[in-house]
């Protein structure tokens, strides 16, 4: 039996596609079989972040409603030998297309045959939120370092915290480290308290990680990228090893090392 | 038990006590309450008012039997009902003093969307996040901190206050007095906001002061009855 992880965030626009896609990557490229549901019905974008939007024949709702099997609907990513499927959100319907108990059948139909099953959320804490939630037994919270967002990762908290799954952990997304350094944007460590949840990982802002999405190629897959490395950890550290945080403060070392090394030459 | 009075007046001087049998039926009574004070009170001034309390004993009278008594005296020109003491309340009453005296606690965080709301006094241990609220009926202590709204005395008690270990509240709400924070003109103030306790001063506002003051603003908080 596998497990199941809904990536949530109540605030759009913290990067919660991005995090399952690169996510799904990064578990698939350590072997693991994985599987991500777009629960985002009438908005779909997972499948555009991925690159698979030409390949989309049947998708959520046609599973739910019967007109498919879950095989058919289930994308697989060329790219990754038999590991990465997508079951893709229906962009005709709505929300309420789908209810909590035929989501929660669904994936743990899906448990037998997957190790991973990421699950992405849509904005928000109305019926998609409910639906999304319906089958995990674990759930990931992103934020980024915004009062605003810090905010509505709280309240998820607090709703997560009523379901019976496992404690939420949490992912601090695009991190700009000169706001943070001079104290413009919240730091981790009052994020981490305020929230009081486990900390499972920081990825920092890049704009690669935008290029990366549109080319329907997840950074995760860029072997020498900083956001990339993050996941990869993050995604390791899902897969039970323990792997320390990664220092922010190492752009300013090399800083200090190139004037250090700049000094030794004269 | 046909002989047996079953309405005794004392007098006393602070007037009359209105002692009812609580053994006969309540229509008896009734009928008896009437016919006496009729009989009794021909004769007095009517200058001057005079006070009765009714003792009902371990009879239970509902709320329409009290008023009917009530009204019964009060048609007595010259008396006024102060209280009617009965010995006896409804599981729903003592429940509802129990609530009121009693402290609730929870363990844990008041995250944005959650309210609490108590009717006696309440113990967190544990943050009150923004966008979380606390409401009580008594007092509001915080092993925490306090970052929400808070809300004591809630019923209307203006005697209520809200105690926390760290009070950076979004707002405060004593009885039907309201505190906001101030608006923030330099974030990195020197102030301390540690171990404060927030309550209604003589001039009807919402105060914040250290925790020790506490003691000499609102003594009744104390209920140890130990030897100090």
């Amino acid at each position: 039996m596998g497990d199941a992880i809904v990536i949530t965030s109540g605030k759009g626009g913290v990067g919660k596609t991005t995090t399952t896609a690169n996510l799904g990557t990064a578990i698939a490229m350590q072997g693991k079989r994985v599987c991500l549901i777009d629960t985002d019905i009438g908005l779909r974008n997972l499948d555009v972040v991925l690159g698979l939007e030409n390949r989309i024949i049947y998708d959520l709702v046609d599973v739910v409603e019967g007109r498919c099997k879950v095989h058919q609907a289930l994308v697989k990513d060329k790219r990754f030998d038999d590991l990465l499927y997508l079951l893709p959100a229906a962009q005709t319907s709505d929300k309420s297309a789908v209810d909590p108990v035929q989501m929660k059948e669904l994936v743990e139909h899906l448990k037998q045959d997957y190790d991973y099953i990421l699950i992405d959320c849509p904005a928000g804490i109305e019926q998609g939120y409910k639906n999304a939630i319906a089958g995990a037994n674990k759930a990931i919270v992103v934020t980024t370092p915004e009062r605003s967002a810090v905010r509505d990762a709280d309240r998820i908290v607090g709703l997560l915290e009523q379901e019976e799954i496992d404690p939420p952990m949490l992912i601090i997304n695009r991190i700009r480290n000169h706001l943070m350094e001079s104290g413009d944007m919240l730091d981790i460590d009052e994020i981490t308290t305020h929230l009081s949840i486990d900390l499972l990982g920081i990825v920092i802002d890049d704009d690669k990680v935008i290029t990366a999405s549109n080319k329907g190629e997840p950074i995760a897959m860029n072997p020498d990228n900083k956001a990339s490395l993050a996941y990869r950890n993050i995604a390791r550290r899902i897969l039970g090893e323990s792997i320390p945080l990664m220092s922010l403060t190492e752009q300013k070392k090399t800083i200090f090392q190139k004037l250090f090394n700049f000094m030794g030459k004269k | 038990m046909g002989n047996r009075q079953n309405v005794m007046i004392k007098g006393t001087k602070d007037g009359f006590i209105l002692k009812l049998n609580d053994q006969c039926g309540y229509d008896v009574l009734k009928e008896e309450l009437i016919e006496k004070l009729s009989v009794q009170y021909k004769a007095l001034d009517d200058d001057h008012v005079i006070s009765a309390k009714i003792e009902a004993g371990n009879r239970f009278l509902t709320e329409e039997q009290s008023e009917e008594l009530k009204e019964i005296v009060r048609s007595q020109k010259s008396l006024i009902v102060e209280e009617i003491h009965s010995n006896v309340i409804t599981i729903d009453e003592a429940d509802q003093l129990i609530r009121e005296r009693e402290m609730s606690s929870i363990a844990g965080i008041v995250r944005s969307g959650q309210v609490i709301e108590v009717e006696g006094d309440f113990l967190l241990v544990g943050d009150v996040n923004p966008g979380g609220m606390i409401m009580a009926g008594g007092n509001i202590y915080i092993l925490g901190t306090l970052k929400g709204i808070a809300h004591a005395g809630c019923y209307g008690n203006d005697e209520a206050v809200i105690v926390a270990s760290q009070m950076l509240p979004s707002q405060l709400r004593i009885s039907k007095h309201l505190n906001r924070a101030p608006d923030l003109e330099n974030n990195n103030e020197q102030e301390t906001h540690e171990m404060e306790c927030a309550y209604i001063d003589e001039s009807e506002q919402i105060v914040v002061d250290r925790l020790q003051v506490l003691r000499h603003v609102r003594p009744s908080i104390t209920k140890y009855k130990g030897g100090m």
